[in-house]
């Protein structure tokens, strides 16, 4: 099952870290807020995109299931 | 045929946050007696007595689940803006495990443009109270609310009535009412289910949703006001009758909010389908559809288009609460949107960092677009504003005040035009839109 990146934008306080971690999906907004793909999550990216969920000091990114 | 009420509107202007608000009452049912459905035929609102002589006891089925067919042929759809089919909500919460769940009518109308759920609150609250009953005997719940905004004459009046309803045994479940604070974003349906569970009226991210985990972590169906008092009919008279009135994809009838552009406003129950230009007196210079996250339409296209979703969707706009603004001919909409933009900014719940920054900037895009000699970055700072605040909330106020924002560009393009000139057309800087007179008191002003 493929995975998409989702973040709860009440939580997102705009660290910015999973940018750092995940650069090749990953890009922040003017203000320091992720812009996440609309697609599903590469396979050969889903490690990168696990410790970038795991480390996000807000806990606010999330893998989801993509459907 | 069409169905729709008849102007000129009686009653005043502009009523003040706890006056009824003006409601066109057709004198005869002059279109076979068919409308009004939901509002009374005469001046006032209607008391119990009146209510159960016209229309006897709430119209239960006797078992959870009776009255959902009925609510499927009848094509009933969400009266509240989204205009989603009511028979999914309660098959779907019919059919959901666990404890049985909350039922809540949601009489929270923050938007400023919209007058029609206070009118029905005022005019027909038993109406409401029955479909209250009847939606929760139809998935099965016995802990039901109604939720308003803050309006000591109206909640007094409600009170008043769920009690005598109460002391008549006409009420399977007692009815408990819960203030909304005045925020725009507060019927916002987690917003509603965090309040109503003695929270703040705050949006919360989903899932869940309030189908899924809602008032006090239980399963919570919301249905509008005018949904409800709709349903309440349907029980009573069956799908057929619900649909003699508005057309086959769209049936019934709806109350709307109409503001003329001399001034005039007032509620009025119409149908779907019926002509924009049988409800507004036109021309004008440009129609706003469906409140302020809705969208703006020029003139002339309005003008032959029907207040449906069928025709309305494909050109961006939607009936939503219906309202429908005819713009005056010496406003300039430019600064009409930018009004609007600054108070939807401040009605941010600011809890989402694309919403909390964004709106604030394109609102300050939006005024400098307003005034003379804008730089020409302002457009494009909001056009790219727009993109990145679009989708990103965890309520859909960006993506409404985007809707906006964006039919105001295309709609009041020529305007922009002459504004890089120095030139306005607009000749009256008179506020034509309405917004609260006071601006919100603070940001914990959210209970």
């Amino acid at each position: 099952m493929s995975k998409k990146l989702r973040v709860n934008p009440i939580d997102c306080a705009g660290h910015g870290v999973c940018a750092e971690l995940l650069p090749e999906l990953i890009t922040l907004d003017e203000w320091g807020y992720p812009l996440l793909p609309a697609g599903p999550v590469p396979h050969r990216l889903e490690r990168q995109a696990r410790r970038a969920v795991t480390d996000c000091p807000a806990l606010a990114l999330a893998l989801a299931d993509a459907s | 045929m069409t169905h729709h009420a008849t102007l000129p509107m009686p009653g005043p202007a502009q009523w003040g946050a706890e006056e009824p608000p003006p409601v066109n009452r057709r004198p005869d049912g002059g279109h076979g007696g068919l409308l009004p459905r939901l509002m009374p035929a005469h001046p006032g609102p209607v008391d119990l007595t009146e209510h159960v002589e016209r229309f006897g006891a709430p119209p239960y089925r006797g078992a959870p689940r009776r009255l959902i067919g009925d609510v499927e042929a009848a094509g009933l759809t969400g009266r509240g803006g989204a205009a989603f089919p009511t028979y999914r909500k309660l098959a779907a919460m019919a059919a959901g495990r666990g404890p049985a769940p909350v039922v809540i009518g949601n009489g929270a109308e923050g938007e400023p443009a919209s007058s029609k759920d206070k009118a029905l609150l005022w005019f027909s609250p038993h109406l409401v109270l029955d479909g209250l009953q009847v939606a929760a005997e139809a998935v099965g719940s016995a802990t039901v609310g109604l939720y308003i905004h803050r309006n000591p004459r109206l909640q007094e009046r409600l009170e008043v009535a769920i009690a005598q309803r109460a002391a008549a045994g006409l009420d399977a479940a007692p009815v408990e009412l819960t203030e909304a604070p005045h925020r725009f974003l507060a019927g916002e349906e987690s917003a509603l289910a965090s309040r109503v569970s003695g929270g703040p009226a705050l949006p919360r991210f989903k899932p869940p949703r309030a189908s899924q985990r809602g008032v006090a972590g239980r399963r919570t169906l919301v249905q509008n006001v005018e949904t409800l008092a709709h349903l309440a009919l349907i029980a009573r008279y069956g799908p057929g009758w619900f649909r003699s009135a508005g057309t086959p994809d769209e049936p019934g009838s709806m109350l709307a909010t109409l503001h003329q552009a001399d001034g005039r406003t007032g509620v009025v129950e119409t149908t779907l389908g019926t002509p924009v230009a049988d409800l507004l007196r036109l021309p004008a210079q440009a129609v706003l559809v469906g409140g302020y996250h809705g969208a703006w339409l020029p003139g002339a296209q309005a003008e032959l288009l029907p207040l449906a979703n069928a025709a309305l969707r494909p050109l961006g706009a939607a009936v939503g609460a219906g309202v429908l603004a005819a713009l005056p001919a010496d406003r300039c909409g430019l600064a009409e949107t930018a009004r609007v933009v600054r108070y939807l900014a401040l009605e941010s719940a600011g809890q989402c960092g694309p919403c909390f920054n964004g709106l604030p900037r394109m609102a300050g895009a939006l005024a400098e677009l307003a005034g003379p000699w804008p730089r020409p970055q302002a457009q494009a700072d909001l056009e790219r504003w727009s993109g990145l605040v679009a989708g990103r909330g965890a309520c859909h106020h960006p993506d409404g005040t985007v809707r906006l924002v964006r039919s105001a560009l295309q709609v009041f393009a020529a305007e922009i035009d002459q504004h890089a000139h120095g030139h306005c057309t607009g000749t009256s800087g008179r506020p034509f839109l309405p917004l609260p007179a006071e601006p919100p008191l603070d940001d914990t002003d959210w209970r």
